[in-house]
């Protein structure tokens, strides 16, 4: 109930009420877009957008920069860890 | 699937666990006792036992599961008026599935069910407000629970409802409140938390603002969680390198989906349709002040409670049951004498052993804690 899935707009199915069928894990489900539309923005332009459903309504689009943002620490941390480990081992054979 | 995997991926979950013990190692030294950190979300525990985190991390962190269950804080005399409205002849009672199986004092939803109610699960209040318009002639409830996470999708319900005119719509309204239950956890005087893991989709909602006063007047760092392994490891790892350089900050690991202000539309909604109550019970927790949202005057229309004029007993929880400790991380789940006894997942007792989420079904499921029950 509290837990969101990511999924991708594919169509915009009613924009009177802000009604889209967004494609979640290749299942397309009705979701209601309220929340993400802005305002002064065409709803159309939310199609291919990826959003958080939670019961039935997006309530955020998914920043996919901020996604690799956060990956791409990840990466570099694992970098960081190789080097420290190899400065470990020479110290100890030096 | 996209914005899952990715962040289950488990060669960058060792980095992390690697990371973290790295700051262990240096800091553990200077404890006198290991750190606490509450995960507040109950989500958040499911994807901690469901990943074996609490194996990956050092002895010198101790995860506390927090009370941010909606199911398992629903007090018994909530779940009593439930099944009173629900045995209305008239009333078609919706619920979210979880909700079905907490014991109230006399039954529980599942239990009504069985009796003759007619009871259904929805996936979403959306599905309740189509049943109102397919059955016009009898009174649809939707049973409205969960924190802020679920406040937007019930109010938009509420306010599609108003514009559609539909008049055999009401809300069951039993959402509650972040920031004051965790203000509850923080002045419980027994506890000793070090820092938090703060619930993402809530701050989804509500933006960072609201948990500031747990930094301001508490001095407890926290992490704005997502909810996927490798989100758990990172908010820990940044949790840590807090209290490493002695910060103390609402820092967001999960900022693919929380945004600063959150969501403002959603909370448009939210303050449009309900308003704080002065007090609410939360089960293990008691009284709250402001812990609750009731529908507004302008909204009594859409308000069960008012048609149907419920109780809102508070009924005590039977003598043994121990969900109050546990949920304020005073007593681990196994340690409460009835755990796996007359406590299970089949036959609840207390809420912690209802929902996936709830810190008891975790560790049973998980088979924690069976050898010492
Ligand atoms: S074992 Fe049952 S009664 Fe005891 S704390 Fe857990 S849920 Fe509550």
């Amino acid at each position: 109930m509290c837990l969101g899935i990511p999924g991708q707009i594919s169509t915009i199915t009613n924009a009177a009420c802000y009604l889209a069928k967004v494609n979640i894990g290749g299942v397309l489900r009705e979701v209601n877009i309220t929340c993400i539309a802005e305002e002064g923005t065409e709803l159309q332009d939310l199609v291919g957008a990826w959003v958080l459903v939670h019961v039935g309504f997006a309530l955020s689009r998914i920043d996919e920069d901020e996604a690799q943002r956060t990956l791409q620490i990840l990466a570099e941390l694992g970098e960081l860890q190789v080097e420290l480990d190899a400065i470990q081992a020479l110290g100890v054979s030096a | 699937m996209k914005f899952v995997d990715e962040f289950r991926d488990s060669e960058k979950a060792l980095i992390l666990r690697q990371a973290i013990h790295h700051i262990a190692q240096i800091l553990e030294p200077c404890l006198q006792r290991p750190w606490q950190i509450m995960e507040f979300c109950g989500g958040h525990t499911h994807t901690i036992f469901r990943y074996g985190i609490e194996q990956m991390l050092p002895d010198c962190i101790e995860l506390v599961h927090g009370p941010g269950c909606p199911v398992c804080v629903l007090p018994m005399g909530r779940v009593d008026d439930c099944v009173a409205i629900a045995e209305n002849p008239q009333v078609i009672f919706t619920t979210f599935g979880d909700a079905m199986r907490v014991p109230g004092s006399q039954k529980s939803l599942l239990q009504a069910r069985a009796e003759g109610a007619d009871i259904r699960m929805v996936y979403s209040p959306m599905d309740a407000l189509a049943l109102a318009k397919k059955h016009p002639e009898r009174e649809v409830v939707f049973f409205a629970l969960g924190f802020e996470t679920t406040m937007p999708s019930t109010a938009l319900t509420v306010l599609q409802a108003e514009r559609e005119g539909i008049k055999n719509f009401s809300l069951f309204c039993n959402h509650i409140t972040t920031a004051p239950t965790i203000k509850a956890v923080l002045d419980e005087p027994d506890l000793m938390l070090d820092g938090f893991l703060a619930p993402g989709h809530v701050a989804m909602v509500i933006g960072l603002e609201p948990f500031q006063f747990i930094v301001r007047d508490y001095h407890k760092p926290l992490t704005i969680t997502g909810f996927e392994p490798l989100d758990i490891l990172q908010a820990l790892w940044m949790l840590l390198q807090q209290f490493a350089e002695n910060r103390c900050g609402v820092e967001n690991q999960y900022a693919r989906v929380v945004q600063t202000q959150g969501n403002t539309t959603a909370l448009k909604a939210i303050h449009q349709v309900f308003a704080t109550r002065d007090f609410f019970e939360l089960r293990g927790l008691g009284s709250i002040d402001q812990a609750g949202v009731g529908m507004r005057p302008e909204y009594a229309f859409f308000d069960a409670e008012q048609k149907f004029k419920v109780k809102n007993l508070t009924m005590t929880d039977p003598q043994d049951c121990q969900c109050g400790a546990v949920v304020k991380g005073l007593i681990k789940p196994w340690e409460c004498q009835i755990f796996g006894k007359r406590c299970t997942p089949e036959n609840p007792m207390g809420a912690l052993m209802v929902s996936s989420e709830g810190a008891c079904a975790a560790y049973y499921n998980h088979g924690y804690g069976r050898d010492a029950a």
